[in-house]
């Protein structure tokens, strides 16, 4: 990367500066999937948002539903929200709303059963996503530099090579994000199972270090409990075709994506970090719950390394996709924004560290990637309880 | 043949062949070390760089990533068949 890293975005109420300006149609439940998705049909320019969730569940488990949901509309990649309810749900339009209040964000609602159905829903929600979203064009653009920047980190479809090339990449991208004064997230804790030694030693303050113990060891411990034999090797099919022989190798390797800054901050799943620097979010591995409890934080992009190829995005936030080895980069170009397999050929970590952040910085001023050209977007909530 | 095998840490005593390779092949590490290889091992797969003993720790990126469950020989293939996470 050359010069300063300086994008142009656009700053919210809350002082946070959002690289995209997305209008959000989002689902409260469910059962109101049909009218957000007809909605997301006829304006392409839209972030519709459907998902499984949003009724039948208790406890812990909404709790979780709301603070995600809540989350993704006060994402800084958000400008304005179209919450479309169905009436009888539990996690109800006036609920989010509730919980919305203050956040200054352009909010309208549509309930189907208040309207008279999915067709009506699907009109009113239409007008108001219109009017939102000429509102969001002339929201005039604001500067930012990394220290606006949370970023998150994430793999998927390790393969044996994602800790020798593309992870050590991103760990190099996010040393120097936090040089800068930006925040990384490095989450999936499953994923850091048989590599709490490294990590300890990494780990800020005492304080620090016994959460991430804490964290570690009960994601060993549950997954041993519900997994039972399965938790032997621990890993994916596709992780052991490609090498990875235990939950420690790919851990070991996964980790690198941190960096080797200090570990500032320990958090929960889909919490806001109030340190700068690197921090670690109890996430599980599983790409799909672990991007969006990111999300839910307030990442605007993410760094997601993969070694068997995966396509996932994420609604509103860019997800930058880079491959750990070029046959990868070759075979599914159209999913790939990076090739770290460089490294094999003779290129160091640090260089392609740097062709990391400047794709970071090109995407931040609003470049798309692969994973947003293909409409990749695909949400769901880490839950913890049975469905009722 | 010679094929590059990428070791992390100077402690680790397996490295990461970068291609397939047959018995009689050489795995060469960066620093010019090399180490003949006895077994076909496919590219992304781990090659014992000296001899393991059973029960002894299996290093890579300078920790422990499980236990070799027989003995290992310096060239070996090294995966599930010989190694796992310690109980």
């Amino acid at each position: 990367m050359n010069g300063e890293f300086v994008f142009q975005g656009w700053r919210r109420e809350d002082g946070r500066i959002g690289i995209r300006n997305h209008c959000l149609v989002l689902a409260t439940v469910a059962c109101a999937a049909g009218v957000v998705r007809e909605v997301g049909r006829r304006l392409p320019a839209v972030v519709a948002v459907e998902h499984a969730h949003g009724c039948g569940r208790g406890g812990p488990d909404l709790g979780l539903q709301i603070k995600t949901l809540a989350g993704l509309v006060q994402n800084p990649n958000v400008g304005a929200v179209v919450l479309v309810g169905l009436g009888c749900e539990v996690l109800s339009v006036a609920l989010l709303k509730g919980t919305l209040a203050g956040s200054g964000k352009p909010l309208e609602t549509v309930v189907i059963q208040d309207v008279g159905g999915s067709s009506k829903a699907a009109d009113q929600a239409e007008v108001l996503a219109q009017r939102l979203l000429g509102k969001l064009e002339e929201l005039p653009r604001h500067g930012g530099t990394a220290e606006d920047l949370l970023v998150g980190l994430e793999c998927g479809g390790s393969d044996t090579f994602s800790g020798l090339t593309a992870n050590p990449a991103v760990g190099k991208a996010a040393d120097r994000l936090v040089e800068m004064g930006g925040t990384v997230i490095l989450a999936e804790t499953t994923e850091m199972i048989g590599a709490l030694g490294p990590l300890l030693k990494s780990a800020g303050t005492e304080e620090v270090a016994a959460k991430l113990r804490a964290k570690v060891e009960r994601q060993e411990k549950r997954a041993r409990e519900i997994l039972g034999p399965l938790f032997d090797p621990g890993l994916a099919p596709g992780n052991v075709e490609s090498g990875l022989t235990t939950i420690a190798e790919k851990s070991l390797g996964c980790i690198a994506k941190g960096g080797s800054s200090p570990i500032r901050e320990v958090v929960d799943y889909g919490d806001r970090p109030s340190r700068k620097g690197l921090v670690v979010m109890d996430t599980p591995g599983y790409d799909i719950e672990s991007l969006a409890g990111m999300a839910t934080a307030g990442v605007q992009a993410i760094l997601f390394t993969t070694g068997r190829g995966t396509p996932v995005g994420f609604p509103a936030v860019p997800v930058i996709k880079i491959s750990s080895n070029s046959e990868l980069f070759e075979a599914m170009p159209d999913d790939i924004d990076l090739d770290a397999g460089t490294i094999l050929a003779g290129k160091t970590t640090s260089q392609v560290g740097e062709q990391i952040l400047d794709t970071l910085l090109r995407v931040a001023g609003n470049e798309r990637t692969r994973a947003e050209i293909n409409g990749q977007a695909v949400f769901g909530i880490a839950q913890g309880g049975p469905a009722f | 043949m010679a094929v590059l095998a990428i070791r992390v840490h100077p402690r680790d005593n397996v490295a990461v062949v970068t291609a397939d390779v047959q018995a009689g092949d050489v795995a060469r590490l960066d620093d010019g070390s090399e180490v003949r290889v006895v077994e076909a091992i496919p590219r992304g797969s781990k090659v014992a760089l000296s001899p393991i003993a059973s029960g002894e720790a299996v290093l890579r990126y300078g920790e422990e990533i499980g236990r070799a469950t027989e003995e290992i020989a310096a060239g070996e293939y090294v995966h599930t068949h010989n190694l796992a996470r310690r109980k």
